[in-house]
């Protein structure tokens, strides 16, 4: 065991893990943080995607002691200050972006991340941006509508929810 | 996972002496490794990450006027940095896996993995790159070994991968959708000298030049001076994504659209 030290969601956390802990395991087992979801641990799926350093990463793939004084933001920190849902989170509630709400964790946080750096992206590149997250439940339509709309884009010519 | 200790140095000198312990391993982005972790095909007791130390990281030019990439630069950093420099390299690596596995997995990591499949090699290979280690330089067509199997030493570290600019190049992957490695990638690059061929994903032995192609490019740099030109389908991968026969294939197709796009 070995002592870890990072910030998540604007606090400094401390535990003691072992050198296989993985950082999502770290985020759910030992600060119960559960927004985050293991799907495939394959790092195929992108159910665990979380924020390290501003970026986009599978936390299902990443050890915690390689997170060691980074700033992780996970999906419980995406809301506003208020309290209120992002405008990322808003859109995928207003355009029905998920059946089950597994993937969505992730899918949040990949969409989040896509468009800080790239602000209004196109059909084709939300898709192209989304080829790590996988959702079983919507075919994806609605959630490509939900991050063009959540980048203030049109969204009455794209095909009927 | 089998339990194991994780180191963090921060300088190339600790992280070669960390390395000098019993069934120590590096770990650079983890994107294959950990995976590798979870199915318990690797037991090392302590796991070396590389990606604490700064610098191995970045991109740059050198006075020879070769992009020198650090060997823990991310996938996405290269595809951002390099774009200016070398475009058919930052097109490569903005195309490997997905988003979030660009932004953990890194240049050196690939290379030293040398999977059968993955891209970098061929842009190492096809580019007569330099592979800079703590200890010597290697050339691309003295590094990879075979599947898996490259010049690296025990616990030698690729601090530094140099790529001569091409006039022009491309590289084309046919991506196996649920992977997303390549089925077959090809990457061509024209330098004054001549043109490099190399093709991953396809062979049992690896990334390899295909030199058929190249003697026939360097005379005529044009898809059609492809025509005839095929590689045997005997020694290529065989598995339940496409036999031996239709990968040789692919390798001839992947080429010649290369070669029509390359700029």
């Amino acid at each position: 065991m070995a002592k870890v030290t990072m910030t998540v969601n604007g606090k400094s956390v401390s535990r003691d893990v072992e050198g296989r802990t993985l950082l999502v395991q770290f985020l759910r087992e030992k600060l119960n943080l559960t927004g985050t979801h293991v799907g495939c641990d394959t790092s195929q799926c992108g159910a665990c995607v979380v924020h390290v350093n501003g970026e986009a990463v599978k936390s299902c793939t990443m050890f915690a002691a390689e997170a060691e004084g980074a700033e992780v933001t996970t999906i419980e920190a995406v809301e506003n200050d208020d309290g209120s849902l992002s405008v990322v989170q808003q859109a995928f509630q207003d355009h029905h972006g998920l059946q089950c709400g597994f993937c969505t964790p992730g899918m949040v946080m990949t969409a989040t991340a896509l468009l800080k750096e790239n602000p209004k992206p196109s059909e084709a590149e939300i898709r192209d941006h989304l080829e790590g997250n996988i959702c079983r439940c919507t075919g994806y339509h609605n959630i490509v509508k939900a991050i063009m709309a959540a980048s203030g884009q049109d969204v009455s010519s794209v095909a009927a929810e | 996972m089998y339990a194991f200790d994780v180191e963090r140095p921060t300088s190339v000198a600790d992280a070669v002496a960390a390395l000098g312990k019993e069934e120590a391993q590096a770990l650079g982005g983890g994107q294959t490794l950990i995976p590798t972790l979870k199915q318990r095909l690797a037991m090392p007791s302590v796991l070396v990450s590389l990606t604490g130390i700064a610098e191995i990281q970045g991109v740059c030019k050198d006075d020879d006027g070769r992009v020198c990439i650090g060997g823990g630069t991310k996938h996405a950093v290269v595809a951002k940095e390099a774009a200016a420099h070398y475009p058919a390299l930052a097109e490569l690596a903005s195309h490997i896996g997905d988003p979030a596995v660009r932004n953990r997995g890194t240049i050196g990591g690939s290379l030293a993995n040398n999977d059968p499949s993955a891209c970098y090699p061929a842009a190492a290979l096809g580019s007569g790159a330099t592979i800079v280690t703590n200890t010597r330089e290697i050339a691309a067509d003295d590094y990879f070994q075979g599947m898996f199997t490259t010049a690296l030493d025990e616990g030698e570290i690729i601090t530094e991968v140099k790529f001569p600019v091409p006039e022009k190049a491309k590289y084309m992957k046919f991506e196996q959708p649920a992977s997303r490695f390549a089925l077959v990638g090809v990457f061509v690059a024209k330098y004054a000298d001549g043109v490099r061929v190399a093709v991953t994903g396809a062979s049992n032995d690896g990334v390899f030049r295909w030199s058929e192609a190249e003697a026939a490019l360097s005379k005529d740099f044009s898809a059609g001076a492809l025509d005839g030109l095929s590689v045997p389908g005997d020694g290529m991968i065989s598995d339940l994504h496409g036999s031996g026969d239709y990968r040789a294939h692919l390798v001839a197709v992947m080429t010649k659209r290369a070669v029509a796009a390359a700029h």
